[in-house]
């Protein structure tokens, strides 16, 4: 057992209802899994400790940290590209500004598939189960990261949002 | 059926709940759906059991009114597809379930129309109508006419095709389908086809009022009511919005979309067609409520249907011939200037056309019209139609768009706002014989309820910050309100219980195209967002949060 036991009270009940040789076999099973699991926060669990966050939604795996992520993230020019296409793919049909309709706000800064630039790109990529579609088979790599790139860029503070100039509450004049 | 009856009055004859004691009404029940997103569903009662349809995932609760408290008598989970969610315009509602013969009809949002048995929960049949990945969804209530079941589809802002269908009540088999686009063998138009007004007259105009091809993806989805007149064995229902509502991109009168058609419930022919916005720029769908009435007109008895168009005119149209009696606007309207009674079309303001690039200010109506889906009523003891409604206008600019199955066609950029005044909503009295308004409520919020009016001499609605209001049929007097737990925006029924009492029941749960920016947690900062009605809605965050719970009031037990 070299598990080091975070929660003292958890352990001494495992170690009263589990044999020795079960623990064993759980704890190195769970070590292999957690050095798969590239952004698992710590290498090291107790009997009684699963993962409960860091998995990745959709079957999937998380794709790679890219290097190439940090090149779009805040590039402005990929940030204008990514706009462009944005409104040219109809994402803007279920997003608009970043506010959303059909499709959930992204200038939030809550993202629920993850707001890393590689999780927008992820996203874009595979689609996601509740009606985002797939874009892997229509366009590019360079395409979805600049996509990406203006996704992430909603959400920056002072963010530019729509377009038009009515002001909300404003009202007509007869 | 929703609608109470066929012409579609939404008048309960039931009066023991009435002006002098309206006051004391109180809740008798209440039921969590579970369901948090938009409930525009009314319930149904039948044999002393009511049904509820939930917005998706589409849960279909029966509960039993004879036993106290009205416990679980039954449900059932259809399990639609999730990624229906993601091609539903307008937040996931379901406008509700349609009891015929023992048996309970109900759509689903990815396309299927399912029969269940009454008292069981059985699946007697299920039928698949369309397929979400071109954007199709159902939202719609069915009616049941001749042991057929009429459906029809959404899916407008994403080029879909739209339909209306007939389902055998039995075995669920289609046996009819008419398209809103197309040529003529497609929409059911044949020999037997008279319209009024020489515009709606021609061969194939499904085909040539269109770009070539362009009617493939050109919206007119039938996601609205139907009435039927069983004397003339017609059913009456129109269609939605063309697409893309860039409309450079589709020059032509774009038949059949936004038309009333009249049609034979067993074969689909139709009798007739009125194309309430020829060429729409500005979202007017014509799928609004047709309420069948029969009313003295100069003089002399006509069989009319009373109709509030998106575009802001209560259309009065013969309803053997398609004939307009006569088109008043019943708010503020500035797009429309009126409505020419020798044509039969619109004359519309050239100032508020719109246009590619340009963002045009201040049409009035907005995109989701001087009245959207909710259903008014009729009460033939007062003679008036009660018209729940909206009061906002818009900006809009349209920019070019290509069509990706599956995802939006839309091509423009709105933001909404409140019309005169700054109220948003509007309760009108509307006499159709006058053609004008007798009083009419302002409301702060848009009206996105149903209303029904009864023999009590009372009309109930429900506003988007939860009040259900009961006002007096006669002046508009408030006579009694109860916050519910969320924003309304379902349909109230009155119905007799199994102790012979009259209970009214509404579901509350704020959603919809205008409260998406609370069921789909919108954010407030982008007005273009929700197809504009974000910059209209910002505030409704601060005024309720999203909620799914019927409840059924009645007097206090003397």
């Amino acid at each position: 057992m070299s598990s080091p036991c975070r929660n003292p009270e958890r352990c001494a009940a495992a170690t009263r209802l589990l044999s020795f040789a079960l623990v064993t076999a759980f704890a190195v099973g769970a070590n292999n899994a957690s050095a798969q699991q590239s952004t698992a926060p710590e290498a090291q669990h107790g009997p009684n400790e699963v993962f409960v966050t860091g998995l990745f939604p959709n079957g999937g795996a998380p794709p790679p940290q890219d290097p190439i992520g940090a090149r779009f993230e805040g590039n402005k020019p990929a940030i204008a590209a990514g706009k462009e296409l944005f409104g040219q793919m109809n994402c803007t049909g279920c997003h608009f500004n970043g506010g959303g309709g059909m499709g959930p706000a992204l200038m939030s800064g809550h993202l629920r598939y993850g707001g890393r630039i590689d999780q927008i790109y992820a996203s874009i990529a595979q689609g996601r189960p509740n009606g985002m579609p797939s874009w892997q088979d229509s366009l590019q790599p360079q395409q979805m990261w600049e996509l990406a790139a203006y996704v992430k860029s909603l959400s920056a503070p002072a963010s530019a949002s729509a377009s038009q100039t009515a002001v909300p509450g404003a009202s007509v004049k007869p | 059926m929703p609608a109470k009856n066929y012409a579609a009055t939404r008048y309960s004859s039931l009066d023991e709940i009435n002006g002098a004691n309206v006051g004391k009404l109180q809740v008798a029940f209440a039921f969590s759906t579970g369901v948090d997103h938009g409930q525009e569903a009314a319930p149904i009662v039948a044999n002393n059991t009511m049904f509820i349809v939930t917005p998706y995932p589409n849960i279909v609760f029966a509960l039993d009114l004879a036993k106290p408290g009205a416990p679980i008598k039954w449900s059932y989970q259809p399990r639609p597809a999730a990624a229906s969610q993601g091609v539903a315009c307008c937040d996931v509602v379901n406008r509700g379930a349609a009891y015929s013969d023992g048996k309970l009809f109900f759509n689903t949002l990815d396309d299927n129309t399912i029969a269940l048995d009454a008292e069981t929960g059985t699946v007697l049949w299920k039928t698949k109508l369309g397929d979400i990945n071109t954007g199709e969804t159902i939202t719609m209530a069915p009616l049941v006419v001749n042991g057929k079941v009429l459906v029809g589809n959404s899916g407008g802002e994403l080029g879909v095709r739209g339909w209306l269908a007939a389902l055998d009540a039995t075995t669920g088999k289609i046996l009819w389908r008419a398209y809103a686009t197309g040529p003529d063998k497609d929409v059911l138009i044949g020999p037997g086809f008279r319209s009024f007004y020489p515009s709606d007259k021609g061969t194939d105009l499904g085909v040539k009022t269109w770009p070539t091809d362009a009617w493939k993806t050109g919206g007119g989805t039938m996601w609205g009511w139907i009435a039927y007149d069983p004397d003339l064995n017609l059913i009456y229902s129109g269609t939605g919005n063309p697409g893309p509502w860039n409309q450079e991109q589709r020059p032509g009168d774009n038949k059949w979309t936004t038309t009333l058609f009249a049609r034979n419930p067993d074969t689909g022919a139709a009798k007739w067609a009125l194309q309430y916005n020829p060429h729409d720029e500005h979202d007017y769908d014509g799928i609004n409520e047709h309420i069948l009435v029969d009313m003295t007109v100069d003089g002399n008895p006509r069989k009319v249907l009373l109709h509030p168009d998106r575009n802001g005119y209560l259309y009065v149209v013969d309803r053997e011939s398609g004939e307009i009696v006569s088109a008043k606007p019943y708010g503020y309207v500035n797009s429309v200037l009126r409505i020419d009674l020798k044509t039969g079309r619109p004359v519309m303001n050239p100032d508020k056309l719109t246009k590619v690039g340009t963002v045009v200010h201040d049409i009035c109506p907005t995109a989701s019209g001087l009245k959207d889906w909710n259903p008014s009523a009729f009460s033939p003891s007062t003679g008036l139609m009660y018209i729940p409604h909206e009061n906002l206008c818009m900006d809009w600019k349209s920019r070019p768009v290509s069509y990706i199955a599956g995802t939006p066609f839309v091509g423009a950029e709105v933001v909404s706002k409140a019309g005169p005044g700054g109220h948003r909503g509007e309760f009108t009295a509307w006499d159709p014989v006058e053609g004008k308004a007798v009083w009419t409520i302002k409301e702060d919020l848009p009206l996105w309820s149903g209303t029904m009016a009864t023999a009590g001499g009372l009309v109930f609605y429900g506003t988007m910050d939860g009040w259900f209001k009961a006002v007096d049929a006669k002046t508009g007097e408030l006579k009694w309100q109860f916050k519910t737990g969320s924003g309304i925006i379902g349909q109230p029924i009155a119905y007799r219980g199994p102790d012979g009492h009259e209970y009214v029941a509404i579901l509350s749960g704020v959603g919809g195209w205008a409260g998406a920016i609370v069921s789909g947690d919108l954010d407030p900062r982008d007005p273009t967002g929700a197809l504009g009605m974000n910059g209209v809605m910002a505030d409704l965050k601060t005024k309720t949060a999203a909620g799914g719970t019927l409840y059924v009031f009645a007097l206090p037990k003397s």
